[in-house]
């Protein structure tokens, strides 16, 4: 089966995006493909690159980025909550004249079209939120 | 799924004000738009608040996005389901929520009303005909 992921809470703050990493992971191994993971809303956090995690607690962004990178998962972070929460690549940094821009490996900036095409395309959108 | 077209359902269960939800719930659907989908919102526990009329945000200095419910109709959002135990629960009736309608192209643009009110027991079986459900 073909699951599409969403991610609405922030990270460390909320288990929303540990339970869905658990989940990707486990869907994968059971051979089942994740194409995509969306993240919104405060979920957005999950892929700054400058988050610095105690040693012994897990890095999640860095979960997430290991994981995209094994498995070819399309990470997306929507552009409208990224802009409100200081989430930005280098081209949105340029653009928007910011002197830094925190957008992690293996992560991209779009639009919520990316969230609505991945609900048309998989079979199964999951949401991991409140 | 029928004739290819997935049947959105996006669930409002959040207050407009005090969490961002609500609002970017509201992005969600007006970008959604823009796909062929066969669309409706579900609205229910303190989600139902986001539709009642009148509201004025000014003194706690945050956008008033209550306005765009209405214009939904142009986007042809038309089913806005309303659960009704909810709305009693809350002390609130059909009265107390804005009015939303829409123009129906295939009855000579006759307005209609985009507010469906629904038990709690139909508003499972609305959500039991889905193919996606985005609950905010």
């Amino acid at each position: 089966m073909k699951f599409g992921i969403l991610i609405s809470e922030g990270p460390y703050t909320h288990q929303a995006s540990d339970t869905a990493f658990h989940f990707v992971s486990a869907a994968l191994a059971a051979g089942h493909e994740v194409p995509r993971v969306f993240f919104y809303h405060d979920g957005v956090n999950v892929g700054t690159r400058l988050s610095i995690p105690p040693q012994d607690e897990r890095n999640i962004q860095q979960q997430w980025t290991t994981l995209a990178a094994e498995h070819k998962i399309d990470l997306v972070i929507c552009i409208a909550a990224a802009q409100r929460r200081g989430l930005l690549d280098q081209n949105e940094a340029d653009r928007q004249g910011k002197d830094a821009s925190n957008i992690a490996e293996g992560f991209r900036i779009s639009g919520l079209g990316q969230l609505i095409e991945m609900g048309i395309e998989t079979d199964r959108l999951m949401t991991f939120g409140d | 799924m029928t004739d290819g077209v997935k049947k959105f359902l996006y669930v409002n269960r959040k207050a407009p004000y005090g969490t961002i939800y609500a609002l970017e719930s509201l992005e969600v659907v007006l970008i959604g738009a823009a796909f062929d989908l066969d669309v409706s919102l579900a609205f229910l526990d303190d989600g139902v608040f986001q539709l009642v009329k009148s509201q004025d945000t000014k003194e706690i200095g945050v956008k008033n996005f209550s306005p765009t419910f209405r214009a939904l109709g142009d986007y042809e959002v038309t089913k806005l389901y309303v659960e009704k135990e909810s709305l009693a629960e809350r002390g609130l009736t059909a009265e107390d929520l804005q009015e939303i309608t829409y123009e129906d192209e295939d009855d000579d643009y006759a307005e209609k009303p985009s507010l469906i009110f629904v038990s709690r027991a139909e508003m499972a079986d609305v959500m039991g005909d889905q193919d996606v459900v985005l609950s905010f």
